[in-house]
């Protein structure tokens, strides 16, 4: 009887940490594999080359556990990001460029939430309409021409502060943001109880609606914070840039232990998933796998995240009614 | 009279925690129209599916034309020539006329390809004989739902069926469609088809069938031809349980008027309710299934919109239109779908039930979790919630413990008003009996408190007045002197009210 029930605390210890486990797992391996993949230097460029889509996931990671999602994180960030850069080029203000990133994404996301909220447009089509349409008007901004000499604009992406490159550091901060966001505050708890059962949730007295546009301003803030990061690193303002960051963005959210029918999630757990892409795109890189291969891997993993998260959590429940 | 075409012999089911039928014997005769009666829960449905091989029978026997068969399924069913028309018409919107006689059972032809042709002609021919005029390219959505219910009928007599059953065919059509309805069966019975007929409406049963069977609590009670029987002898027959003193309902000083609804109308829902609440009082609302109580509470909460009517509570007039404004009202409602309206099934308890009131926890925008865990501690422990942690997932958690999560979490607003539609739909007794006491108690702190229910016998209970809605209105008002099933349900079963 007693060791029955050890077992199990094993293996909810196990189900509930799984993802950090695979990514203790994984580090060890690429250690293996490659002695140069735990030098600071690598360890250092993985951060740095995930940071824009992690800062993507977190919101991503808010919207879908509320049952949503953003697949237009991607374009808005190209469109946002030019229009920063370009503000930046014609008045040589950091900050200003800074705002005017942030409040074009906001501005884009706010029209996804409305025709969500207002229309009633499910989340998937609305997202896939405005990632059309902002991609659309990066390029009609700029031309289809990228923007280069950007001077001193790549301080956000390229800079260091106290040793810390910029853009972890605003990783650290967008992750501190979002956890505290989910967990000590209102509009957290009504994330998690809208993906949960809407239904219940707005017969429980929570504005959805509401939240829901919360939701998206938010992700909004995200996605320009992305994008000036994302123009800083590649040194020039692109509007064909981050194609398919959406994905990236989701992959890590949904291996970071995120289920896509709401509810469940949060925010170091996005963060796990992250590195846990990173981390395998980086040893592959290293000790030589193929680019196209690598590609069939990084489908595969996600296949097998949701699939092995779907098979602990039946096996959870058959355990309680088996118990009861 | 003519033979026997159906026989049911000792057929009993149980499922986890009811006796749904015990030891349940009658016969159908050819050509008849025999009418099943019983209150909600009586067993009818069950008694139903598992002719139509949707539920097995634990034990027990049927028989068509005296041979013993085992129905494995509706299709199966159908191939013994049973036929059955649902209460809840699940219809598929995009699919069109013709194509809704053939579902599940497309002619093909020698290639396997659906063959058209032959649809087309074999509904037209369908179609023609029974001199209805639909197009056959019209799709279900076009389609009113008596249309939807007519052609649900066709189709049951397109099989060729000798057993038809209808349950509750008259639910969401007009009388004029009814009259319809009543033509075809009859056509039918001339045809020598058999008909289980079951309605909660007393005066189409009398009106249509030949014989009727009442079913209480799983057993069969009697059955007679339609000239032996009286209203009253059914009804009392229907709802003939003993009552038991398991309630535990206590004299309660009753206050002033707290709510008061008047002239409440939602086109095609209810119209022109009107109704009071007083402190420390419990209301009932009593009816059958469909005749509008869920609907009221569910706009009276903010759920659905209403189109005229005032709400009126402590003496001011207030506007609902959300179930946040209703609780910023003092008022909160216990829907009776659980599952959909009730539990957030992937959080846990703490979370479900401080999730109307988080505003309490909340200092300069930081939610404070300790005070939110002692409080939530105390809300779960005065409602007896039974459950390892406050971290266990709700969906982890049995109906009667879910129940009162959800009561915690009503209470946990300080309402002055609570609705509990339902409040003790499939949960165990002795978790009925817990509800029952905090009811009692929310009304001696002085709340008013409404409750919806389809048992007579906990209305009677715990009210103190009891309304009877009927067809979306308030047709009795009863106090508690006056309580018996009888007159509940003769009201509720009123005649032709228009």
């Amino acid at each position: 009887m007693k060791k029955v029930s050890e077992n199990r605390s094993i293996f909810n210890l196990l189900s509930k940490y799984s993802i950090y486990f695979v990514l203790i797992v994984l580090f060890i391996i690429s250690w293996m594999a490659n002695e140069n993949f735990i030098t600071p230097q690598n360890l250092k460029n993985v951060a740095n080359q995930i940071s824009v889509s992690t800062i993507l996931a977190f919101g991503q990671t808010i919207l879908v556990i509320a049952g949503m999602l953003d697949l237009s994180s991607g374009s808005v960030l190209a469109l946002a990001g030019v229009l920063s850069v370009s503000t930046y080029v014609s008045t040589g203000s950091l900050s200003l460029s800074f705002v005017v990133a942030i409040v074009v994404a906001v501005i884009c996301n706010i029209i996804s939430g409305l025709m969500i909220t207002k229309f009633k447009t499910p989340p998937f089509i609305a997202t896939l309409s405005m990632m059309t349409m902002a991609r659309g008007a990066a390029l009609l901004y700029t031309k289809g021409q990228n923007i280069y000499q950007i001077g001193d604009y790549i301080v956000f992406g390229q800079g260091s502060t106290l040793g810390i490159p910029n853009p972890i550091i605003l990783l650290i901060i967008s992750l501190v943001a979002t956890s505290y966001i989910l967990r000590h505050t209102v509009f957290g708890r009504s994330v998690y109880a809208i993906g949960g059962n809407e239904e219940a949730a707005n017969a429980s007295g929570i504005d959805v609606n509401k939240v829901k546009m919360k939701a998206y301003i938010i992700n909004g803030i995200f996605v320009g914070i992305a994008g000036v990061i994302f123009m800083s690193r590649v040194n020039g303002g692109m509007p064909n840039g981050a194609q398919n960051y959406e994905f990236k963005a989701l992959t890590a959210t949904v291996i970071g232990g995120t289920s896509f029918t709401g509810g469940v999630g949060n925010a170091i757990g996005t963060v796990a998933g992250a590195f846990i892409v990173g981390f395998l795109d980086n040893i592959m890189v290293m000790v030589g796998v193929h680019s196209y291969l690598q590609q069939i891997v990084r489908g595969a993993i996600i296949a097998l995240s949701v699939i092995y998260d779907i098979w602990a959590k039946s096996r959870k429940k058959g355990k309680v009614q088996k118990a009861q | 009279m003519s033979d026997v075409k159906l026989t049911i012999k000792n057929i009993s089911k149980a499922f986890p925690g009811v006796q749904a039928l015990n030891n349940v014997s009658f016969e159908v005769k050819r050509g008849v129209v025999h009418a099943i009666c019983g209150e909600n829960g009586a067993g009818k449905s069950t008694l139903m599916k598992i002719i139509n091989g949707i539920y097995r029978p634990d034990s027990g026997e049927i028989l068509i034309d005296g041979k013993a068969v085992t129905i494995n399924s509706p299709i199966h069913a159908r191939k013994l020539g049973i036929a059955m028309i649902h209460q809840e018409l699940n219809y598929m919107p995009e699919i069109t006329v013709e194509e809704s006689f053939f579902v599940g059972n497309w002619p093909k032809d020698k290639y396997g390809k659906v063959n058209w042709k032959e649809i087309r002609e074999r509904t037209l021919e369908l179609l023609k004989r029974e001199g209805l005029h639909y197009s056959p390219t019209t799709k279900l959505k076009d389609l009113s739902i008596s249309d939807i219910q007519m052609l649900e009928i066709l189709k049951a007599v397109s099989y060729n069926s000798e057993i038809i059953i209808m349950d509750e065919p008259t639910s969401a059509i007009t009388q004029k469609e009814v009259d319809i309805l009543f033509n075809k069966i009859r056509d039918l019975k001339a045809k020598g088809v058999s008909i289980i007929y079951i309605s909660h409406k007393l005066d189409e049963v009398f009106e249509i069938a030949d014989q009727i069977t009442i079913l209480r609590d799983g057993v069969i009670i009697e059955t007679r031809n339609k000239e032996d029987y009286d209203m009253e002898t059914v009804i009392s027959q229907m709802v003939g349980r003993k009552m038991e003193n398991n309630y535990p309902k206590e004299e309660v000083e009753i206050g002033e008027k707290i709510l008061e609804v008047k002239n409440f109308s939602s086109s095609g829902k209810f119209k022109d309710v009107n109704f009071y609440l007083r402190k420390g009082e419990i209301v009932g609302f009593a009816g059958l299934m469909g005749a509008g109580r869920t609907e009221v509470m569910r706009a009276l909460y903010g759920l659905d919109p209403y189109d005229t009517g005032e709400i009126i509570i402590e003496g001011k007039n207030v506007k609902i239109n959300s179930a946040k404004s209703s609780i910023e009202n003092n008022m909160i409602m216990l829907s009776e779908d659980r599952r959909r309206y009730g539990i957030i099934p992937v959080r846990d308890i703490k979370e479900n039930v401080s999730l109307s009131s988080l505003k309490k926890f909340i200092y300069k925008g930081h939610l404070h979790k300790d005070e939110e865990i002692e409080t939530v501690t105390e809300y779960c422990n005065s409602m007896n919630v039974k459950a390892p942690t406050l971290e266990t997932l709700v969906e982890n958690l049995s109906g009667g413990n879910q129940q009162k999560v959800i009561l915690a979490k009503c209470m946990m607003t300080d309402p002055k008003i609570l609705i509990m539609d339902e409040p003790t739909r499939g949960i165990d007794v002795g978790a009925k009996y817990e509800i029952y006491k905090l009811m009692v108690r929310f009304a001696k702190e002085g709340k008013g408190l409404i409750m919806v229910s389809s048992e007579l016998p906990e209305l009677i209970g715990m009210c103190d007045r009891i309304y009877v809605m009927a067809r979306g209105k308030i047709v009795g008002e009863l106090q508690r002197g006056e309580f018996s099933q009888e007159r509940i349900m003769k009201h509720a079963t009123a005649l032709n009210i228009n």
